[in-house]
């Protein structure tokens, strides 16, 4: 038996700034984890993956990540995706000081 | 040290005009992703966790001030300020803009650098000495080689598409400061019959599989240099794996194939090659040596560093710990420390940048270095200038004295700007050194080093730091293993695993009680960690690790 799917959004990096950002529902991207489409099904996270894949002129390295339903909206599981949602620790540079 | 010509300028600029034309067509949508990425990587340019990273090579770890005072206005113009100096004598920026990285490499260019083989299956960036050319213990300045092989690897054609990375260090001295046992070539210089020739080792590195280099070679007459490591890479180009990523480095194709097999192989395809270099090699060694001629030195009084060094004790403490024997006894090589306690290791900003550039270029001779160990090098200064030198390093946050201590930390990236990270290293390092410099500790403790990496790939050489921290990631949480015994010097040693990882919150506390055990084992204050380690075993600093272990069994 496979795995139960999880939920997911489609995350990439900005072709020109180099940013993390989420694909939302309106098929535009945002750098808001909590704006993100909240994915429920495999199929539908193919057919959200190919559309990201298909706008190489936006946007790097698209892959779906595991998220959590919270009343923020979706937040990241894993410790690597919460770090892409904020910045480094070491200075206040990136999405920490630019989204607030 | 050694200046562009016009080819060497031709050559950048056009390359550099090449690549502004890739990023044009990149962003147009001419080229994909996957044929842009390989174009961006044989020009340094990283996509990480948060932005894109630009790593800049700088040659055997050498820079003018005028250099330098360039990467602090490229970290001003076109990043936050700030820059970040690597293991591999390299400098990152963490947040270009893809459509400034042109004008970037065009600033670069304009003062001799550049970010070509900093990336790729490729040889990539030479490292040296960091003291070449200035200690005490030297044979010969051995940068002249490395410039020489810098020329001859950059963009050489049959070696751009190697197995995998390639990576060559050169040391003139007997006390291996550039870790040449861990590179995939491995120069040492030594002498037979009064001349100068270099022991290759080949095989060494960190990583998934760290291992040791081997010696292929005890003595390697300096004239054959070239042909000979021209055979060795070719002969890896050929026999190297490429079907399995993990495998595709030289240590496994020397370890698979047996070291008399690689000899043999070298050797004769050696004898074939050395005819076709017919001693212009030479001619250009020559010529590159000629612009490595040691600075004039000045003569001058020393009076009034030892009336400074009986007066002031911290200005003392920072002689003690900081300088390092020069070959001329009225100069010393000072080692700026890159380490505040809580500091970012290797990070500086571009005011540092620019003060440390102005004192070389007033009192150090026109010359700054930066170490594998992350810390930035003052090769040439006379003992007088040492007290004003001190104090305005003293200004601007670049006094700490602790070079070999443990606040003295080398540490990747890790997972708070890159990409292939696991679990993050900086702020492991930056509260080390916090607590330890708490308690007060830091000079009692003596020589020690603490080097920590943020996943397998070992880019912070864990597995050679006397204490070495790997993050790793377990079950989606942040887990760090200790390794200890490790050792990165001519008696190189690839460290010991010391048991099961600790969570994040813990690895201070288990780096204390290994400190505190070896404070109670060591026979007296001169035993440093590695030679207690070496007496005693891992087993005294396994139960300090893990008492709960011992408790149990007893």
């Amino acid at each position: 038996m496979s795995k139960p799917f999880t939920p997911k959004v489609v995350t990439a990096n900005a072709l020109l700034e180099g940013d993390v950002i989420y694909l939302t529902e309106a098929d535009t991207w945002s750098r808001k984890i909590g704006e993100a489409e909240v994915i429920e099904d495999a199929a539908h996270g193919d057919l959200r993956l190919l559309l990201a894949q298909s706008q190489p002129d936006q946007v790097v390295g698209a892959y779906l990540a595991d998220v959590q339903i919270t009343d923020d909206g979706p937040q990241p599981t894993h410790f690597r995706e919460e770090f892409r949602t904020r910045g480094p620790s070491n200075y206040a540079h990136g999405k920490q000081v630019e989204l607030s | 040290m050694y200046h562009y010509s016009d080819f060497d300028r031709d050559f950048l600029r056009e390359r550099n005009a090449q690549f502004r034309a890739q990023v044009e067509r990149r962003i147009d949508g001419s080229l994909t992703e996957d044929e842009f990425k390989p174009l961006r990587l044989m020009n340094g340019l990283y996509l990480q966790l948060h932005a894109y990273m630009l790593r800049v090579a700088i040659p055997y770890g050498t820079l003018n001030s005028m250099q330098m005072t360039t990467l602090a206005d490229i970290a001003d113009k076109w990043d936050k300020g700030y820059g970040h100096f690597t293991t591999r004598q390299n400098i990152q920026y963490n947040w270009p803009k893809l459509r400034d990285v042109p004008d970037m490499l065009d600033a670069l260019g304009e003062v001799g650098m550049h970010a070509i083989q900093t990336s790729g299956n490729t040889i990539r960036n030479v490292t040296a000495d960091h003291f070449a050319g200035a200690a005490a213990d030297e044979i010969e300045d051995p940068r002249p080689v490395a410039e020489l092989l810098r020329q001859w690897s950059t963009d050489h054609p049959e070696f751009q598409f190697l197995p995998r990375k390639f990576k060559i260090a050169v040391t003139g001295a007997p006390n291996d400061r550039a870790v040449t046992k861990a590179h995939d070539i491995g120069l040492r210089m030594v002498t037979k019959d009064g001349d100068a020739g270099f022991e290759v080792i080949v095989g060494g590195g960190l990583g998934r599989t760290p291992m040791v280099g081997k010696t292929l070679r005890e003595f390697l007459p300096k004239a054959d240099l070239l042909p000979y490591v021209e055979a060795i890479v070719s002969v890896y180009n050929l026999l190297g794996r490429r079907d399995n990523k993990y495998k595709a480095r030289i240590k496994i194709t020397v370890h698979e194939n047996g070291l008399e097999t690689i000899r043999d192989l070298v050797e004769d395809r050696f004898v074939l090659i050395q005819p076709e270099f017919s001693g212009v090699d030479q001619d250009w060694l020559a010529k590159i040596e000629a612009q490595f001629k040691a600075p004039e030195f000045i003569e001058s009084s020393v009076a009034q560093f030892k009336a400074t060094y009986h007066e002031d004790p911290v200005f003392r403490s920072w002689a003690d710990t900081n300088l390092t024997a020069h070959r001329n006894p009225d100069y010393a090589i000072v080692s700026i420390s890159l380490k505040a306690q809580g500091q970012t290791p290797g990070d500086a900003t571009s005011d540092q940048m620019r003060e440390m550039a102005k004192i070389a270029q007033e009192y150090g001779h026109d010359e700054l270095r930066i170490s594998h160990e992350q810390n930035v090098i003052l090769p040439h200064v006379h003992k007088s200038h040492l007290p004003a030198i001190h104090a305005r390093l003293k200004e601007h946050g670049l006094a700490t004295a602790n070079i070999g201590l443990i606040s003295d930390i080398i540490a990747c990236p890790g997972m708070d700007y890159c990409a292939l990270a696991t679990a993050r290293s900086i702020p492991v390092a930056q509260q080390i050194a916090t607590r330890f410099d708490e308690l007060k500790l830091e000079h009692d403790i003596g020589a020690l080093k603490i080097k920590i990496s943020g996943c397998i790939n070992a880019c912070g050489h864990h597995h050679v730091g006397h204490i070495g921290i790997l993050g790793l990631d377990r079950a989606g949480v942040e887990n760090y293993q200790i390794t200890l015994g490790g050792d990165g010097t001519e008696t190189a040693a690839i460290g010991e695993r010391a048991g099961p990882g600790f969570a994040y919150d813990e690895i201070v506390p288990a780096i204390e009680r290994l400190i505190y055990a070896y404070l109670d084992l060591r026979e007296d204050p001169d035993e440093t960690f590695l030679q207690t380690y070496r007496r005693l075993g891992l087993a005294p600093f396994k139960a300090a690790l893990y008492p709960e272990v011992k408790a149990n069994a007893a």
